[in-house]
């Protein structure tokens, strides 16, 4: 054990007082713990939220459905928001003023909105005020979730074009490359590196803005993770389906995180 | 007189009130090499960065390979694909192999296809002695590697003149001598060379002409051993004194420019 190299003073030492720091931390933990599990109802829980049979009915639809649904209409919300940010962001970058301020002005405006309203504009308040315009639901899916996204993503896409150091493009342009081309081969590939991390972040807070689909209405085909979720414990008793549905959602959510570090990783630390 | 590459006359930059370059004339030759001295603040790195168009200039003329740079009309992306750059901070492509930092601009503003872009690349890392480096990424290499590839993806453009913004501040000292060997190989070929340094043996032995810079404008230029050996002005002997014994072991200013 720890060799005492100084005679004792008076008193405890530092090392010591910290020893007892971290001891007086255990105990507490343990003590919430304890106290938790002594006051749990252990059998209306299980039966109430880790219902077996419950859990069973749910499957395979909760897959082959919900968890499908909400992978593909984040997929393409993201897909089309990315797309939009770009252009978002290179607008608001233009020596054109005209551009700046559209840029400007729809990320404040799509940014300061809550996501639900972002929903409902457009999937009632277009058909509503175009009369004949009525988009697939998927297609209307798509563009509510990409707008909601782009004005985060084109802010986050600006950072990270403003981060790559001046001497690249500067490098760029000495070869011989136009201020556009120098842009698309060597900031944005650079800045889509160091912006991995928010981006991930904004696909992962899209996966549960999906659930906002609700509001258009779904036939049981068309439900995603959080609505069948819903529909499922008027079927059933108890809460079991929120913590299967809660489950799915981490079955996409933590493997992404996971394939960001892998990427990280692969892209090794960036050299400057 | 042999053709004359670069003509710069009456150069002037400023940044707000501040004038960097307050009329500067140049003339450099087809293979001529001029080093550009001069302590921090002279303009020096400046001057070097308007000849490619990198910096703006205010006013005057910049003429490369008969072309006017400063024409509003003319195309600078063209005309600096004759004219290479290297950085201080080598500013490679971060993102991309060696071999990619040398076929990217060959590919896409030369139009050249893979196979030859590689070639030229491969044979230009083989003259900086990198040949075996084409797949590392910029951020494996050490500093000195880093800017001889960064010199080899200037040549794999196969310039006319080459532009070299202070290459080796940046360097530990024991990396400089790798760099210095490049670019005296790349005198000996005869390229023509425009180098802001403060290696002064470097600029003693390989350059043509140097120029000592001062406040913005070219204070005293001739040969080497002019310049550097027996300084006519106070300041380029004063700032020769500072750079040559920065440690003022002996009393400065004196003709004891002949360093150690």
């Amino acid at each position: 054990m720890a060799v005492q190299t100084r005679p004792a003073t008076s008193g405890m030492s530092k090392r010591q007082r910290a020893k007892i720091g971290r001891g007086v931390q255990y105990a507490v933990l343990l003590a919430v713990v304890v106290v938790a599990a002594l006051l749990a109802d252990w059998g209306r829980l299980q039966d109430q939220l880790f219902n077996l049979e419950v859990a069973r009915a749910l499957f395979p639809t909760v897959l082959t459905t919900a968890l499908l649904n909400t992978v593909l209409y984040t997929a393409s919300g993201f897909a089309l928001g990315l797309g939009l940010a770009l252009v978002l962001a290179l607008m608001r970058m233009s020596s054109v003023a005209p551009y700046r301020w559209i840029s400007g002005a729809y990320i404040e405006f799509f940014r300061g909105l809550p996501a639900l309203l972002v929903f409902l504009s457009v999937g009632i308040g277009i058909p509503t005020a175009f009369n004949n315009v009525s988009f697939n639901r998927n297609v209307t899916v798509m563009i509510a979730l990409g707008i909601v996204g782009s004005a985060y993503m084109a802010e986050t896409i600006r950072a990270g074009i403003k981060a790559v150091p001046n001497g690249q493009l500067e490098a760029a342009r000495s070869l011989g490359m136009s201020h556009g081309r120098a842009t698309v081969t060597v900031v944005i590939p650079q800045a889509f590196r160091i912006i991995l991390p928010p981006l991930t972040n904004e696909l992962i807070l899209l996966t549960k803005d999906s659930s906002l689909t609700f509001v258009l209405g779904a036939t049981l085909a068309q439900q995603e993770l959080t609505q069948f979720g819903r529909a499922a414990m008027t079927t059933y008793p108890g809460m079991t389906p929120i913590l299967v549905v809660g489950l799915c959602y981490l079955v996409i959510t933590i493997p992404l995180s996971v394939l960001q570090q892998r990427l990280e990783r692969r892209f090794g630390p960036d050299g400057r | 007189m042999s053709d004359v590459k670069i003509e710069i006359s009456e150069l002037r930059k400023s940044f707000g009130e501040l004038e960097v370059l307050s009329g500067v004339d140049q003339r450099i030759e087809a293979g001529e090499v001029v080093c550009v001295i001069g302590p921090s603040g002279s303009g020096k790195s400046t001057f070097l960065r308007c000849v490619n168009l990198l910096e703006q200039p205010t006013s005057g003329r910049i003429v490369v390979d008969g072309v006017e740079l400063t024409d509003p009309d003319a195309d600078i992306d063209a005309a600096r694909t004759r004219i290479g750059m290297v950085f201080q901070q080598f500013n490679l492509f971060s993102h991309l192999s060696v071999l990619r930092n040398l076929t990217v601009a060959q590919r896409k503003v030369l139009g050249r296809d893979r196979v030859k872009a590689e070639e030229t690349a491969r044979e230009n890392l083989r003259r900086v002695g990198l040949a075996a480096k084409e797949n590392a990424t910029p951020a494996q290499l050490s500093g000195g590697q880093q800017q001889r590839v960064g010199i080899a993806r200037s040549l794999s453009m196969d310039p006319d003149v080459m532009l070299f913004d202070e290459p080796t501040s940046a360097l530990d000292p024991e990396l400089v001598g790798d760099v210095l060997d490049v670019m005296r190989g790349l005198a000996d070929e005869g390229m023509t060379m425009l180098v802001v340094t403060h290696e002064m043996q470097f600029a003693r032995e390989v350059a043509d002409r140097v120029l000592f810079m001062d406040g913005g404008a070219i204070v005293e230029q001739g040969r080497p051993a002019d310049v550097i050996g027996n300084p006519q002005r106070e300041r380029t002997r004063h700032f020769l004194a500072r750079v040559l014994n920065p440690t003022h072991a002996v009393s400065a200013v004196e003709s004891d420019s002949d360093h150690g």
